[in-house]
């Protein structure tokens, strides 16, 4: 799968208070979060982001609590991939479980601006930035979670595996 | 092959005789918690795998507890969802207001989770169980969804660093300045996939509401748990509190750690993480005069009996300083009766603090305490992260309660020694 656009780009330790901040916790609407994502950061972030544009981001993000409405509130908010220098545990988790695509990339954040243009190949890891015209490599996802991805989540292939126990 | 304490618990959850870091593997679960937050979300996931029964309605928990009392109409409409849940699937640990605590102080208290068990709970600070002896770690609604449906989680076994603690605290040094120094020392990510498994001598000086304290913040050293080995007091605690069985593990003598850390706890001096990472640690009397608005005791970290009792001793007879807001949640409402019986409660009114009913509160800037622009916090809670207490431009400091009842005193970052 290949994915195309714009960077946004965010520095080290983004945490998910940050990331959509407890005060709109009060519901699950991915449309609802996504209107409050980042706000705390980077106020204009709902209004500028376009469906299918890519955060690239440093250390250890998505650190903090493990509400997985911070996932489901950047994928709301028309993000198709996040690349970090490195993801905090849960997160990572969460992402995976609902389909929000993660790559870990070192040097990219080094070389970037906020207008670049990437284009990332999921099954490869291969990250190219259109604007500069230099690509990078990222760790493909072990199999065990290609597995889960590939089956449409976290919920389609436990219930896969509950059928065959069941049956 | 040697392994860990939390290699030997998920291998035995596992049914492999041995687990290596970074291996993939299945474990069974003994416990699945979630919140008013989490639990909607995962009872939504939940409902779409379409099974009629969860794996087992006596080893879930669910706690309403972060906007409870309900803070606004959308937080009572979540609850619903989680009553209406616990209802329809027969669940046995769903604690209503009146019954309810903060989750973490809570399900130990219940006895609900205990040596050697493994616990997954929608909410990162479900770390804290490790002070038992528990294999027990944060995951997503999705998680809790899979693992209340199938009753068993795919795990990454972790590495571990090794924590070794000397020597015994001295004067109102607790758990809150041990695991704040090894944050500022290790950072935020320090830990990060990792299991933090405590040892050393000064294990024994520690009371369980500072292991409970101690292994609380793993995760914010990014830790996937903490974990403390088993003694007299956690088995005496244990026997207090559960009735299930339970099971000790210790690490081999010769398991492989990618790390070792020692702190010499005798020297520590009172330690502050300032806004707005838990890392960014420094000593309290290198501090100089920072001014506060508010100070709030309490939570999953600090919000025990114990933390209670040294608040009070410290405010006994004293007043919250003018224009400082104390408020002060004990964890559960055992805790809070206990403090009522003891008379610290009515120490802490009479010093001008306002005591509320267990919830989380202002801990996550959800009620009951948010700050305004420009307002500064300490508190004893976990995280000081942007915006975490209320508004962007409040800064939260985080302390233990001795710290953070002195300041209240004096209107200002303080150590107990000042006033007491
Ligand atoms: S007290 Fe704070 S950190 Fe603990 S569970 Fe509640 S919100 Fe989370």
């Amino acid at each position: 799968m290949i994915l195309k656009g714009k960077v946004h780009i965010f520095a080290d330790n983004v945490d998910t208070d940050v990331i959509i901040p407890a005060r709109y916790l009060n519901t699950i609407d991915p449309k609802e979060l996504a209107k409050h994502c980042m706000i705390d950061i980077d106020e204009k972030f709902a209004k500028n982001v376009s469906q299918g544009d890519i955060m690239v981001a440093g250390y250890n993000f998505g650190c903090g609590s493990s509400r997985e409405h911070a996932p489901i509130a950047i994928k709301g908010s028309g993000i198709s991939c996040v690349i970090a220098r490195s993801f905090a545990r849960i997160f990572y988790r969460n992402a995976i479980n609902i389909g929000l695509p993660i790559l870990e990339c070192d040097e990219i954040l080094d070389e970037i601006n906020s207008k670049d243009e990437l284009e990332v190949n999921l099954s490869t890891g291969v990250i190219l930035n259109k604007t500069t015209g230099k690509s990078y490599s990222s760790e493909p996802f072990p199999k065990f979670m290609q597995e889960i991805i590939e089956a449409g989540g976290e919920i389609a292939y436990i219930k896969e595996k509950m059928k065959e126990v069941q049956a | 092959m040697a392994m860990t304490m939390t290699q030997k618990i998920l291998a035995n959850h596992s049914g492999n005789k041995v687990v290596k870091a970074g291996e993939l593997i299945t474990a069974r679960l003994d416990m699945v918690l979630g919140n008013d937050i989490t639990s909607p979300l995962a009872i939504q996931e939940f409902k779409k795998i379409g099974i009629k029964k969860v794996f087992d309605n006596e080893k879930i928990a669910l706690v309403p507890d972060h906007f409870c009392p309900n803070k606004d109409i959308k937080s009572a409409e979540q609850v619903k969802i989680v009553r209406e849940f616990a209802k329809e699937y027969g669940i046995k640990n769903y604690f209503e207001v009146g019954q309810m605590g903060i989750e973490h102080a809570l399900l130990p208290e219940k006895g609900l989770v205990t040596a050697g068990d493994v616990v997954i709970g929608a909410d990162s600070h479900t770390c804290t169980y490790g002070a038992l002896g528990a294999f027990s770690t944060g995951i997503g609604s999705t998680d809790m969804a899979a693992g209340m449906a199938a009753g068993e989680l795919w795990f990454k076994v972790p590495d571990a660093i090794k924590v070794v603690l000397k020597g015994a605290p001295k004067g109102y040094i607790s758990g809150k300045d041990i695991i704040l120094h090894l944050i500022g020392k290790i950072g935020v990510d320090g830990a990060r996939y990792m299991s933090l498994e405590f040892s050393g001598d000064a294990i024994g000086h520690l009371t369980m509401d500072d292991r409970f304290t101690i292994a609380n913040m793993a995760i914010e050293a990014g830790a996937k748990n903490g974990i403390f080995p088993v003694d007299d007091k956690t088995l005496s605690y244990i026997k207090e509190h559960s009735v299930k069985p339970y099971k000790v593990f210790e690490a081999d003598s010769d398991a492989v750690y990618s790390s070792e850390i020692v702190i010499d706890v005798s020297q520590l001096e009172y330690t502050v993480a300032c806004p707005h990472l838990p890392s960014n640690t420094k000593p309290a009397s290198s501090l100089g005069d920072i001014k506060i608005d508010q100070v709030v005791i309490g939570s999953c970290t600090n919000g025990r009996i114990g933390d209670l009792r040294v608040a009070a001793k410290i405010l006994k007879g004293k007043k919250v300083a003018d224009g400082v807001r104390c408020i002060v949640f004990p964890a559960t409402q055992k805790i809070y009766l206990q403090a009522i019986e003891e008379g610290l409660v009515q120490a802490m009114v009479e010093s001008g603090v306002a005591v509320s009913t267990p919830t989380c509160g202002p801990c996550l800037g959800g009620h009951m305490g948010i700050l305004a622009s420009g307002e500064r916090c300490v508190s004893t809670t976990n995280r000081n992260f942007v915006g975490r207490m209320g508004h962007v431009d409040s800064e939260v400091y985080l302390a233990s309660p001795a710290v953070a009842a002195a300041s209240a005193i004096t209107g200002k970052i303080s150590i107990p020694e000042e006033v007491v």
